[in-house]
């Protein structure tokens, strides 16, 4: 026991742990990185970028002013996709107004539009977007159109004393306030595991290599796995560290839910951070300079953002495209962020995406693994 | 009966792709030691000591260091070696006192007798009143004597030095040369290369190699003798005239 006691206390990682602790406390980029990083992505990607579009401004052209053309305007104002900035004369006043870019939708209604209504034939009024981002335009008109469409049963039904045939009632799941941040936020923490353990691990690596202290180490007894470890473990409990910040943040400003387990969700954060480990360390092999190293992370975290279903839906892009996701591990892990955090599911339904990142895990990281010891021979 | 040499080579051979970096070298270094490791750029000095600390491994040949083979013992040979590299090796981020530690602690020293070493060899090099600062703002002699101390705070038996006081001033190359002698003294040999020929006079024994040859071997004076020249200085620049005309017809005129 005592023999056993004095081999772990010789245990060469310990002395590798404790430096690399220090290191990446006192360097400044690093430090930046860790800490900044993860700040930056949340405000960014979970206030700002909102892919959901909400309450365009809108200008009003009511040359009925009648209750109907009021409540017609209510209407589209109640889904919340319109906001009426003002109420303009005529077409012209409104088309300048969206041409200047101070509103994004017009709506016209017609002096006839309650006479229409009124005497049995249909009220039409007309609905100006400016269209040129057809994300937000898209959302803008799939809501007018809909809002048009209740209206008009809601007439209908009151005017042949009638109930409504059809209605299908619906309910979005998992998000039911279909909210960006709710879908965006879990992803954050997949992005931010990529970066800290491509981005700061690799450069970390060839830090050493730069500065000539690898060679110095190589030269002592510390062992080529101890080395590793001593220099992969801090960033895997830096990432754990980041995942909870983020969590905690996503939950308490975000109203992000964690209907699943937490313990599964870290148990299988490993197997992606080992995958993501494993780029790292490939990405020290390859570049020369602490430099190479950052630009061959950042040329990393591109598909990543992309094509990973991090911001962009998956379903929505080319097969190729589709088939390159499926070789990032993000994607899998994205996955099963959304899973367990949003639809509460238990490792069972996620089978398939361990078992891709298990297969990415193993194969990039026993591929780096012996890329890395042969440049320390 | 002369004691086992510290290092002991035979036929020891590197080479790059169509560069022989080291060809056939023999040689013996006796325990404590200071031994000059002496020649032109690319000579094969700093190849030599790269093969010796087990960073590159020979072509063909075998080399004993400390008594274990270079190539089939290199762990053991770790264990018993200091190097100090042209770079240092030193970690800039942390203090003195964090370098002293961290590198003791990768030789295995713990608890007191770490402490008890470090305590030693602060006292040798004089690094009291620096322990606090980091390495990175150290000027150059004082980073020289951390990084000579990291090396030899697990006192091993033999302690490589490749260009140790390159881009030092003279009054630190004085004290750090001293401080050779000190190790020497307490046993542990020194090999150490260098480009300055008043520290080659200061070697007990000098090896001199041009294009990958040991062409000289001896004490400074054996080795003067040798060349039929006055000083080692002229010897060097005899070779280095040799090995690199052009370099020196230029320089001279």
């Amino acid at each position: 026991m005592s023999a056993l006691w004095a081999r772990l206390q010789r245990w060469t990682m310990w002395p590798m742990l404790w430096k690399e602790f220090l290191q990446l406390r006192r360097d400044r980029l690093t430090f930046a990185l860790m800490t900044g990083l993860p700040a930056i992505q949340l405000v960014l990607f979970g206030y700002a970028i909102q892919t959901d579009v909400r309450r365009l401004p809108t200008v009003v052209v009511d040359e009925s002013r009648t209750s109907e053309s009021r409540a017609l305007v209510q209407v589209l104002q109640n889904t919340d996709n319109f906001r009426v900035i003002t109420r303009v004369p005529d077409r012209t006043a409104a088309r300048r107004w969206i041409e200047r870019g101070a509103a994004r939708v017009a709506l016209v209604i017609p002096p006839d539009y309650q006479r229409n209504i009124r005497s049995g034939q249909t009220g039409v009024a007309q609905l100006l977007i400016d269209a040129a981002d057809p994300q937000s335009s898209g959302a803008a008109i799939a809501g007018a159109q809909l809002a048009a469409q209740a209206r008009g049963a809601q007439l209908l039904a009151q005017r042949y004393q009638l109930r409504a045939p059809v209605e299908i009632r619906v309910r979005p799941w998992y998000n039911p306030a279909q909210k960006s941040a709710t879908f965006i936020v879990p992803g954050i923490v997949g992005i931010l595991l990529t970066i800290t353990m491509t981005l700061i691990t690799s450069t970390a690596i060839v830090r050493e290599r730069e500065r000539g202290t690898l060679e110095q180490l190589i030269v002592t007894p510390i062992g080529k796995s101890s080395l590793m470890l001593g220099k992969l473990v801090p960033f895997v409990l830096v990432g754990y560290v980041q995942m909870s910040v983020i969590l905690l943040l996503g939950v308490v400003f975000f109203g992000i839910p964690v209907r699943g387990s937490l313990v599964l969700l870290y148990a299988l954060a490993l197997v992606f951070i080992v995958a993501s480990l494993g780029v790292g360390l490939l990405i020290s092999t390859v570049a020369r300079s602490q430099a190479q190293a950052m630009q061959l992370s950042f040329f990393f975290m591109l598909p990543n953002i992309l094509l990973s279903g991090y911001i962009f839906p998956r379903a929505a892009m080319p097969e190729p495209a589709q088939w390159l996701g499926l070789a990032l591990p993000l994607t899998f892990f994205l996955d099963i962020l959304r899973g367990v955090l949003l639809k509460g599911v238990g490792v069972r339904d996620l089978l398939v995406q361990l078992g891709a990142l298990c297969v990415l895990a193993g194969t990039l990281f026993t591929v780096s693994v012996r890329r890395f010891s042969k440049t320390l021979d | 009966m002369s004691p086992a040499p510290v290092v002991r080579t035979h036929a020891l051979h590197k080479r790059f792709g169509d560069l022989v970096a080291v060809h056939a070298l023999d040689l013996e270094i006796r325990r404590g030691e200071v031994f000059g490791l002496l020649g032109p750029n690319g000579s094969g000095k700093t190849t030599t000591i790269r093969m010796l600390c087990g960073l590159v491994l020979p072509t063909s040949g075998t080399a004993e260091v400390a008594g274990f083979d270079i190539t089939t013992q290199a762990e053991q040979v770790r264990r018993r070696i200091g190097y100090m590299s042209q770079r240092y090796g030193l970690y800039d981020e942390l203090t003195v006192a964090e370098n002293l530690r961290f590198y003791a602690s990768v030789y295995g020293l713990v608890g007191r007798t770490r402490e008890a070493r470090l305590a030693e060899h602060v006292a040798l090099l004089g690094l009291g009143e620096r322990l606090t600062q980091r390495a990175g703002t150290l000027s150059g002699g004082w980073k020289q004597r951390l990084a000579l101390a990291c090396a030899t705070a697990h006192h091993p038996d033999l302690v490589f030095l490749d260009e140790p006081t390159a881009g030092v001033d003279p009054a630190a190359r004085r004290t750090f040369w001293q401080t050779i002698y000190d190790l020497a003294g307490s046993g542990t040999t020194v090999l150490v290369t260098t480009h300055y020929m008043d520290e080659a006079e200061r070697c007990q024994r000098l090896a001199f190699l041009s294009r990958g040859h040991l062409i000289g071997l001896g004490t400074p004076a054996e080795v003067v003798q040798q060349f039929g020249a006055q000083t080692v200085e002229e010897v060097f620049v005899m070779l280095q005239q040799r090995d690199e005309p052009g370099l020196h017809a230029e320089a001279g005129s």
